[in-house]
Formats: structure tokens, C-alpha cells, sequence
């Protein structure tokens, strides 16, 4: 009997090991932007080409800067819930529109509704490598002071949102 | 006649002052390597397992096109590294600096290999202790020796 505990042992803790190597995602790599402050830029608008936006301008607010494009399929996926979110009217979401065509975007906002306090036109892809953006959508928590508080990797599902993202905006927002 | 005009005609084919190098694919060439040598060193996060220099991800050409003007900026390879960790995080990097977060991804495979060996050589003392001489009592002797002689008897090796 004894002999066999040893092996068992080491199988034990093999298992152990691979259930939670292989149950995490590869694609989901831990931000470090995450408790620093938002990186700053100045990006013109979307709708009105000639005002401008800075992640300043939402000082003193909770907010969500949810990264996405016309060409994004997983972004069509977390849409409908951010519509709803911003139905709700608990927390303000800014788009940021990365490497898009205006006119794509515009459309796409029409047919499938536009969430957005406003977007933000990121053409060049040059503030989502500031945000260490690699795969769209991305979705950043930022708090009153500036600092991002949390990214979403992948689409926003409804379990993400109301197991993570909204406790974590009521509590920033208190 | 005709063979003439198509022999002229092969020869400013191959007209030497037309044949000209291969444009180089970006203006500078030293940039070009320096900037190689950087994105090796850097992982592609869209494909995993392929370096930012060999990936043809969208992601993988802007920040490529960062690397190039940040050298165009004067900065020396280690700033451009912590550029890309500063947003992407150690994954980035091929071979992560050495630290608490990172010492087992370093070491844990020595440390395997150690207890192997370990485990390895506890198990051969044991079985070696557990092995003990048989000697053979002068009956069973005498047997041996009958069945050898048997043996060479029939010229059997």
C-alpha cells in the first residue's frame, strides 16, 4: 500500500497542475498597465472630426474605454451588451475605434447601435500600442483619478460584466 | 536576318545597365538589422508562438514600424525592451528577466530533473539492499555440475 503512495502523490499533483495550465487562456496575458495611470494622448473624435479627446477630459469619472472596429468579428459578440450597458446609464463607455476606414465605423455603428459616449479615432493603431492593445475588443476600467483598474481581454460577456466589471465600477464610484 | 534580331533582342534582355539589385526593403539598412535583432527577442502576442520579427500579425508590423522609429529616435535597445514590457508585460519577451515571478519558469525544470535523479538513485539503493546472494548448498552443487557436464558431453556450446 505504501508503495503506492508516492506515485499517487506525484500523479495528484500532476493533475492539479495541468487542470489549471490548461484551464487558463493563452490568449489572456496579465496587463501591467493595470494600477498605473491611463497613458495620455489626444485623438480626434469619430462623429466630429474637429473636436478632440484626451482621457483627461473624463477626470474625476469612472469610465470604460471599450477598444473596437468595423472589422472586429468578437466585437459584433459583446455589442448588444454594451448597448445595454449604456442603456442602464451606470457607467459612461468611450469606443475607441482602432485602425479603421471612418466610413466603415460610422456604418457599423448604425447597423448595429452606437453605445458610445463618443469615440475616438486611433487610425494608426499608435495609442493601442500605448494601451498594450493586441487583440480587439479590449475593454479598460479607468477610475476618477486616471488609473486603469482592470482590462478585459476578449469580448465583454454578461458574466464578466456583472461578475467583475460593475461591482468594481460601484465600488470606484462610491 | 530574323536569327540576328532575336539574338539582339536576348541580349538587351540580359542587358546588364538593366538588371539592377533587389530594392532594399527599408530605407536604412543598419535599422533594418538592429530592429530584426530587437523584435527576435520579442514575442508576438496575436501568434504566440511566433517572434514579432517573423509575424506577419497587423500588431506585429506597427510595432515593428515603432521599433524602427524608436531607433530612429536614438534609443538604445535596452529603452526600446522596456517600451514593449512597460505594455505588453515580461510575456513579451522571449527570455524574461530573472525574478520571484519568474523563478520557477527559470529553474523548475532543473528542479524536476534534480528530484528525478533523486528518486532515480533512493530506488537503486533500495532494490540493490533488497537483493541478497544466494549460495548454492553441496547437493544443489553437485546438480550444476552434472548438468554442465551434460552439456559439453553433446558438444552443445
Amino acid at each position: 500500500m505504501n508503495r503506492f503512495l508516492l506515485p499517487l502523490g506525484i500523479f495528484i499533483v500532476l493533475v492539479a497542475f495541468l487542470a489549471i495550465g490548461l484551464n487558463r487562456d493563452p490568449r489572456e496575458v496579465p496587463s501591467p498597465l493595470v494600477g498605473k495611470p491611463a497613458p495620455a494622448f489626444e485623438l480626434p473624435q469619430l462623429h466630429k472630426t474637429e473636436a478632440k479627446f484626451a482621457p483627461k477630459d473624463m477626470q474625476g469619472k469612472v469610465w470604460l474605454l471599450n477598444v473596437w472596429a468595423s472589422w472586429c468579428v468578437s466585437c459584433r459578440q459583446e455589442h448588444p451588451i454594451l448597448v445595454e450597458l449604456a442603456k442602464s446609464g451606470l457607467v459612461p463607455i468611450n469606443g475607441l475605434n482602432y485602425k479603421d476606414q471612418r466610413a466603415d465605423a460610422l456604418k457599423w455603428l448604425q447597423q448595429y447601435g452606437d453605445p458610445y459616449t463618443l469615440s475616438i479615432v486611433d487610425a494608426e493603431g499608435r495609442v493601442g500600442i500605448d494601451y498594450g492593445v493586441y487583440g480587439v475588443p479590449e475593454t479598460y476600467v479607468i477610475d476618477k483619478a486616471g488609473v486603469i483598474r482592470y482590462k478585459q481581454i476578449g469580448p465583454v460577456t454578461q458574466g464578466a460584466l456583472e461578475k467583475t466589471i460593475l461591482p468594481l465600477v460601484k465600488e470606484l464610484q462610491k | 536576318m530574323k536569327r540576328l534580331v532575336f539574338v539582339l533582342f536576348c541580349l538587351a534582355a540580359f542587358n546588364p545597365a538593366c538588371a539592377r539589385e533587389a530594392a532594399p526593403l527599408a530605407q536604412d539598412e543598419a535599422v533594418e538589422k538592429r530592429m530584426v535583432v530587437i523584435s527576435e527577442e520579442l514575442r508576438c502576442l496575436v501568434c504566440q508562438n511566433e517572434s514579432l520579427a517573423a509575424s506577419r500579425a497587423d500588431l506585429a508590423q506597427d510595432l515593428r514600424r515603432e521599433i524602427r522609429e524608436q531607433i530612429g529616435q536614438g534609443k538604445s535597445d535596452k529603452e526600446i525592451l522596456d517600451f514593449m514590457v512597460g505594455r505588453y508585460g515580461d510575456f513579451v519577451r522571449y527570455r524574461p528577466p530573472l525574478k520571484g515571478t519568474t523563478f520557477l519558469l527559470w529553474f523548475g525544470p532543473f528542479l524536476l530533473l534534480v528530484i528525478g535523479v533523486a528518486v532515480l538513485v533512493i530506488y537503486l539503493r533500495r532494490r540493490s539492499k533488497r537483493v541478497v546472494e544466494a549460495s548454492l548448498s553441496a547437493e544443489e552443487q553437485l546438480k550444476v555440475d552434472a548438468l554442465l557436464r551434460l552439456d559439453e558431453g553433446d558438444g552443445r556450446p
